[in-house]
């Protein structure tokens, strides 16, 4: 059951990081893709922990290194997503039917993209994987953020419904 | 991993959770620091890569299939000024394009013709003025004239040969500051020395005034008993110091031969070599060393060619 449970996880995670690159471009401003991964993670980790975030954020991040176009260094965006994963996670409502509020919940995506993208940004930098000027990469990150922002509203509830299904104490509790 | 998670929520403990997600999170943050170091370093990874390729890459393929025909949706609504703008461009384009095409032909016999001055100025060492024909004198004026688009400035002035890549022209009869006046072989008044390249015999070659059609020159040859051969070549005689004719350049061909009882002389009929009805570029010969506002064609060394 579990391993279904994880597959489904995976499934959603390969379905964002696929249209992430074939879907979107096309509606790209700047080149710049809103990342349906981050999404996805911070859906589970508004709804699952920080655990279960981080896990996610780890095997979605390693996705998006090693699937095709990526050219950078793989762990780059798993070590992004790692951490953000952990740290919406940790604002995730305690409590048995805790449910964040909606402006939680964008406010949460905002923090979780500008998080995430930075620190992708920064471990380039450090790295200096691709060099791109720190104005060049504000610019990405601003963009990012507002798409983040934008499709949140449409994809986080949906998402966080199913992970809330999905999710082991609930369903045996149900 | 969901029972832990199970267990965890049941008991309701949070520390014991808050301190497995965080040594989680240490776990994974090493793992990436490490693969990070793996790729670095190279290679490591890339048997990863390729497997995730395999995978994924038909996925994309297959969303790529499913996108694109909604991608395309956009493009089937356009506004009426946008189309219209649309026509109007590719209208401009099309016009460019055919104009582009018209002249290619004409852009080609230029650089012919630019490069048969340059071997003509080789072959009689000599330095050419290059220029245009711009204006045909009438015919009502029974004179053959044209006008080039080189003068004085250009270093150009009365009584100098003009020639093209094919042969004789005609000479240079009056020269404004930009352009100059030519008068060709076939004027009524124009006589040029001329010499049978096959004979050395010498006589002189007078226009017909006509321009149209098979224009020819006649040839009057001083030695009245000599018969020339049809299909010999005249080329100029030359005057001193190069005016108004320079040597060897050459005029036309033997066409036919009369001989006239009442005249000493027997007259030649010479075919020019030059077309006059299609004159574009010329050349004026000019001495060595004139000072010219655009560029001369001079003679480069035989052996280059």
């Amino acid at each position: 059951m579990s391993l279904i449970r994880g597959f489904v996880a995976f499934l959603i995670l390969l379905v964002a990081v696929v249209l992430q690159v074939t879907f979107f471009p096309h509606l790209a401003w700047h080149g710049v893709v809103p990342d349906l991964a981050l999404l996805v993670v911070v859906a589970a980790g508004l709804t699952r922990g920080p655990q279960f975030a981080a896990i996610l954020g780890f095997v979605g991040g390693l996705l998006l290194d090693l699937a095709p176009p990526a050219d950078h260094y793989a762990g780059r965006w798993a070590l992004a997503l790692v951490v953000v994963g952990y740290v919406v996670g940790r604002l995730r409502v305690p409590g048995q039917g805790g449910r964040p509020e909606p402006v939680m919940v964008v406010a949460a995506a905002a923090a979780a993209s500008f998080l995430g993208t930075s620190l992708f940004a920064l471990t380039g930098l450090v790295l200096k994987d691709p060099v791109v000027s720190v104005p060049d990469m504000l610019q990405v990150i601003l963009v990012a953020l507002v798409w983040d922002v934008l499709l949140t509203p449409l994809l986080v509830p949906a998402l966080m419904v199913l992970f809330r299904r999905t999710e082991p104490a609930r369903v045996s509790l149900a | 991993m969901a029972g832990r998670e199970k267990r965890w929520r049941g008991l309701d403990r949070l520390e014991p959770a808050d301190r497995s997600s965080r040594s989680t999170l240490v776990a994974l943050v090493l793992t990436c620091a490490t693969l990070i170091t793996l790729d670095h370093v190279g290679g490591a990874l890339d048997p990863a890569r390729r497997l995730v390729g395999e995978v994924v890459g038909p996925a994309e393929d297959a969303a790529n299939g499913v996108v694109a025909p909604f991608e395309a949706i956009p493009r089937w609504f356009h506004t009426k000024s946008g189309l219209e703008d649309r026509v109007e461009e590719l209208e401009a384009q099309n016009a460019q394009l055919k104009q582009q095409v018209a002249t290619t032909a004409l852009d080609r016999n230029r650089l012919a013709e630019y490069d048969g001055l340059a071997g003509t100025a080789t072959t009689l060492h000599h330095v050419l003025v290059p220029a245009h024909v711009i204006a045909y004198g009438p015919a009502q004026s029974f004179s053959q004239t044209v006008t080039i688009d080189a003068g004085t400035s250009s270093g150009i002035h009365a009584d100098l040969t003009v020639l093209n890549n094919d042969g004789l022209v005609g000479r240079v009869l009056s020269a404004t500051r930009t352009t100059a006046t030519v008068v060709l072989l076939l004027d009524r008044h124009s006589v040029v020395g001329g010499r049978l390249g096959g004979s050395m015999e010498v006589g002189f070659l007078q226009g017909r005034g006509e321009l149209s059609g098979g224009a020819t020159l006649d040839l009057k040859l001083n030695d009245g008993a000599f018969v020339a051969n049809e299909g010999d070549t005249a080329v100029t005689w030359g005057s001193e110091d190069g005016a108004p004719y320079i040597a060897g350049v050459p005029i036309g061909k033997v066409t036919a031969v009369y001989s006239s009882p009442r005249e000493t002389s027997r007259r030649v009929e010479i075919k020019p070599f030059v077309d006059f009805t299609s004159l574009d570029l010329v050349g004026v010969a000019v001495p060595s060393g004139t000072r010219s506002d655009r560029g001369l064609v001079k003679p480069g060394k035989e052996a280059t060619r």
